[in-house]
């Protein structure tokens, strides 16, 4: 199996603060691949600088065998590349429709036939299509910025915490969608704090501390591991 | 009655001129936060554009509109270009003293270039004649004003709403970020909306010369402030709340001039803008401010 995204040794500041310290992790098609750690551990500032929000000042990072760390970041979608940050971030003025076309923006297949896929994973957004995103439940608006980075029919989705903020019932939800994407052959990357719930559906995971990767294997030994378990998962 | 009616002519020909200057205000804040206070002078340049066309070169009225709103849109992207651009991860204030540095050096720049008395189009007005709407003469200048900002503004409502880039102007204004993970690129769409704005702009200095026949270095500066005043009225950053502000500005300096305190109508706008700023600082279509986190 090739590796799909390469991240090599990269060091990311924001101003004097160094919040990643020479991490490298990789990808391989077909995987679902988790980063879990405490907040603050630098998650979320890997997955932006991957899709291009955030520079590194060192190392470099592939995806598909070509180097993507110096292209600008509203490039990087068109490479087959989506994010679901964190936060969700969909925009709140914007009705349903209009927000799964923005994220259907530089696709050039059809934006109707993306959009009959996502309604058919997500039913729920199909019936509020003209409603106004600021209007929607939290576990809506997750959806809706799932649906919004499907549009762009990505070879790798990045999902950035899905699981924040939401009830116990919408969480086993949102990862039932996950393993579901996965099965249909999209690849992911999972940013999660939820550390159980991220573990139980990866192929392999990471273990992010204060800007530094310390452990990865396996979901299943990471699971199992004291260190893990003690750390994130109250046992 | 019919002095009752060319008043309400008068108030929407001026409102429609600052409801076009107030849209460019308001979309430029919208979309990355910044009062650019160089806005109004954008009209300026647009006046005399116009003013030379047909006055030194003899060209065409129709021809020398073209020119002018092409002129006008061009230096606003210029503009953008040049003095904002670079600034896009700095604070906010240095935008804004940009912004005001940008204002100083378009007037100071007419000032020296073409004089500081004020050029006047009486002579060779770019629209002439009146107009007889059911006994009441009015100038036709004053309908083509009315109806022109009309067409730009139903315009304009069209393209943010239904065209793609109208959505990415609405996304960018939103979240940058988010905006960009769709595939958004922000430098074009941040100079399509200075374009469209500026445009606006251009529009409005025509009709403001079509309107009131005379181009001055300074002249965009009170125009533009009053504008400022119709977008914090109606709800800076908000399009419809622009269209409201400019047009209520527009009555209510006309109300000031038929009141016989003509000499009180600047006064009076600037304590609209107080009291907007003291009771609803939001305006009146204006969303709450969120802190973004």
């Amino acid at each position: 199996m090739a590796e799909f995204l390469k991240v090599d040794d990269i060091n990311v500041y924001y101003g004097a603060i160094h919040a990643i310290k020479g991490i490298s992790f990789y990808v391989n098609e077909g995987e679902i691949v988790t980063l879990i750690g405490a907040n603050g551990a630098g998650k979320t500032t890997s997955l932006q600088t991957v899709s291009g929000l955030l520079r590194s000042k060192t190392g470099s990072i592939e995806f598909c065998g070509e180097r993507i760390d110096h292209v600008p970041a509203h490039k990087i979608v068109e490479r087959g590349l989506a994010q679901v940050p964190e936060g969700r971030r969909i925009f709140l003025r914007m009705t349903v429709q209009e927000n799964l076309e923005m994220g259907a923006y530089t696709s050039s297949g059809s934006v109707s036939e993306a959009m009959d896929y996502v309604f058919e994973q997500f039913p729920r957004l199909k019936e509020r299509r003209k409603q106004i995103g600021g209007t929607l439940s939290g576990g809506e608006q997750q959806m809706l910025a799932m649906g919004r980075a499907l549009m762009s029919r990505p070879k790798l989705m990045m999902l950035d915490e899905p699981s924040m903020g939401l009830a116990p019932i919408l969480v086993e939800q949102i990862f039932e969608i996950i393993a579901n994407l996965h099965k249909n052959g999209t690849t992911i990357l999972l940013v999660e704090q939820n550390a159980q719930m991220a573990l139980s559906v990866a192929d392999r995971a990471y273990v992010l501390e204060t800007g530094k990767i310390t452990l990865s294997g396996t979901g299943k030994e990471l699971a199992a591991s004291e260190e893990v378990k003690k750390a994130y998962l109250g046992g | 009655m019919a002095d009752f009616f060319s008043q309400v002519v008068n108030a929407l020909q001026l409102g429609s001129i600052y409801a076009l200057v107030a849209l460019g205000y308001s979309m430029v804040y919208g979309i990355i936060m910044l009062l650019n206070f160089a806005h109004g002078d954008i009209i300026m340049v647009g006046a005399y554009a116009t003013y030379f066309a047909v006055c030194q070169y003899g060209l065409h009225p129709l021809v020398a509109v073209l020119l002018a709103v092409l002129i006008s849109t061009l230096l606003g992207v210029l503009i953008e270009k040049a003095a904002y651009t670079p600034l896009r991860s700095a604070p906010r204030l240095s935008l804004l003293i940009t912004a005001i540095g940008v204002s100083f050096l378009l007037e100071n720049g007419a000032q020296l270039l073409f004089g500081a008395d004020t050029k006047s189009m009486v002579k060779t007005p770019l629209i002439s004649g009146t107009l007889n709407l059911g006994g009441v003469t009015v100038s036709l200048a004053a309908v083509i004003t009315i109806v022109v900002s009309v067409i730009a503004m139903i315009a304009l409502t069209f393209l943010v709403q239904k065209t793609k880039l109208g959505k990415a102007m609405r996304a960018v204004s939103e979240d940058m970020g988010a905006a960009q993970l769709m595939g958004i690129s922000l430098n074009r769409t941040i100079s399509f909306t200075f374009a469209i704005g500026s445009f606006l702009a251009g529009i409005g200095a025509v009709l403001h010369v079509g309107s009131y026949f005379q181009a001055s270095p300074m002249m965009g500066s009170m125009l533009g402030l009053k504008a400022f005043v119709a977008a914090v009225l109606g709800g800076i950053g908000s399009i419809p709340g622009a269209m409201i502000g400019g047009f209520a500005i527009g009555i209510v300096e006309t109300l000031v001039t038929v009141a016989g305190l003509s000499t009180w109508k600047d006064g009076v706008v600037f304590a609209i803008l107080i009291v907007v700023l003291l009771v609803k600082p939001t305006g009146i279509l204006g969303r709450p401010m969120v802190e973004k986190v």
